[in-house]
């Protein structure tokens, strides 16, 4: 499958990957130099690929606190909620974005990977409430600024008061005449916006966030350096740290599951039981410049205690890290441990995530 | 995307350019950097290690990915780029030049034209 900004993008020179099924551009000329940019100035990425479904109806809040393990029922209209959808085992079906439009309309954004299971799951999970749940996906692309400067260059396009936009928060607004939903969120660890546009409209919303953003040095971005900078940010990515298997508890995201929401929601009495795994997400850092990446072996002496989810030199911080599961008694920053990177066994020392935190 | 004439290659998108007599260059091609993207790390063998053509050599890091390096031929390493060892971008801006890895004294000069020519390498990035 191919995004509404395809031509964009082969117009730009990128390289492609295939993602979940979708041809991406995973670089226009250097990941480093898109990472740097996210970092210092701003990134512009097309994440047209992900899910946007609509749960709209008298019953939509209702539907969603069943459907999903967050009380969507007590958010703000106008207001975003970072949650997930797990299977009645407990595990994680996907981690979501759900915005709250108006008191009966929501926007659920799933991962382009997961987003024809969530859509099944909420059909059929609604299907008692008095809610329709519709695929958004085709008709909308979904272009996200991230950066330090992405304030300034949303700023001079939108027509929307972005000083009253608080983090995790979506507002209607106006971009080249096109109404839009511009929302305050993103997966880089910086502040940034993620504007989702009607398909049609993406090469337009996509040329005029470009030429604003010239000035300040912003630059087309692609999955190499958005996996990177979520890293850094130690944000999970679904398929590495987040499966059907793992339990949001394991990934230290338990906080998300709202036990005290009333009424049954689908993985309650698994995920009750599953509140102390055995093994837990951790960071790691390593020495010298050879990352320990997904799949491979944590030690602890010759003994194996743990995976790595995804790893990678960090180009913000200049050493190696990681994250991975480990047996919950090593999950103590400061413990060293190593990593078997291709035969070669390197220290690696557990330490808080995220690695990277944006000066605020 | 080049592909100089002048140059031998292999199917895992490596180049060889003979020195002089028995004494080769050996590099990754302009197809190979880009397939990897930027790259932040090489490791590479000590001066006077041993090669049989096919063996492990060293690595090719990028953020996204890892690639064992091959020896082209069978040789005795003479020389390593330490300024790639140094700066791995040199791979990226200047695969042909700045960015070679190591010379081999090949234990048979004759061996390199079992390599690929320029024409039959570029078979084998099309394809």
């Amino acid at each position: 499958m191919k995004t509404p900004l395809h031509e964009v993008h082969e117009g730009l020179g990128a390289s492609f990957t295939d993602f979940a099924g979708w041809t991406m551009p995973v670089r226009y000329s250097s990941e480093l130099a898109e990472h740097r940019a996210v970092r210092e100035a701003a990134g512009l990425f097309d994440l047209s690929h992900m899910g946007e479904i609509e749960v709209t109806g008298p019953q939509a809040a209702d539907a969603l606190d069943y459907a999903l393990v967050g009380k969507l029922s007590a958010v703000t209209p106008g207001r975003a909620r970072y949650t997930m959808m797990c299977n009645p085992e407990g595990g994680v079906v996907d981690d979501l974005v759900v915005y709250r439009l108006a008191d009966e309309r929501y926007l659920v954004v799933a991962n382009a990977g997961n987003a024809p299971a969530v859509l099944a799951e909420l059909t059929e999970r609604a299907a008692s409430f008095d809610a329709q749940v519709a695929d958004r996906s085709p008709d909308t692309a979904l272009i996200a600024v991230q950066g330090p400067a992405s304030a300034e260059i949303v700023g001079a396009v939108a027509e929307a008061d972005l000083a009253a936009l608080k983090y995790y928060a979506g507002t209607p607004a106006t971009v080249g005449g096109q109404e839009i939903l511009l929302a305050r969120t993103g997966y880089t660890g910086e502040d940034g916006f993620e504007l989702y546009v009607p398909a049609e409209r993406a090469p337009e919303v996509w040329r005029l966030l470009t030429e604003a953003g010239r000035p300040h040095g912003l630059l087309p971005a692609g999955l190499a350096c958005r996996d990177t900078l979520r890293l850094e940010a130690g944000m999970p990515l679904y398929g590495n740290e987040l499966s059907a298997e793992l339990s949001p508890f394991a990934a230290n995201l338990g906080r998300v599951v709202k036990f005290d929401k009333p009424g049954d929601f689908v993985g309650r009495a698994a995920l009750d039981k599953r509140r102390d795994p055995e093994r837990v997400l951790v960071g790691l850092r390593g020495a010298g410049r050879r990352a320990a990446r997904h799949g491979y072996a944590v030690l602890r002496g010759d003994q194996p205690v743990g995976e790595v989810t995804s790893g990678a030199l960090s180009p913000t911080l200049g050493y190696p890290i990681a994250m991975a599961y480990v047996a919950r008694d090593l999950a103590e920053p400061g413990t060293e441990l190593a990593a078997d990177i291709r035969g070669r066994h390197e220290p690696v020392e557990v330490v808080a995530l995220p690695f990277y935190q944006r000066r605020s | 995307m080049t592909t100089p004439e002048e140059l031998r290659y292999t199917e895992e998108h490596e180049w060889v350019a003979v020195r002089d007599g028995d004494t080769v260059r050996v590099g990754i091609t302009e197809y190979a950097q880009d397939q990897l993207g930027d790259v932040v790390f090489v490791d590479l063998p000590d001066v006077g290690r041993q090669l049989d053509a096919g063996d492990v050599f060293g690595e090719v890091e990028s953020t996204k990915s890892v690639s064992e390096l091959f020896a082209p031929l069978d040789g005795e390493v003479v020389a390593v780029n330490d300024a790639v060892a140094e700066s791995p971008e040199l791979i990226n801006s200047d695969p042909y030049g700045e960015g070679w890895l190591i010379e081999l004294k090949l234990t048979d000069a004759g061996t390199v034209e079992g390599l690929l020519d320029a024409e039959a390498y570029q078979r084998v990035t099309d394809g």
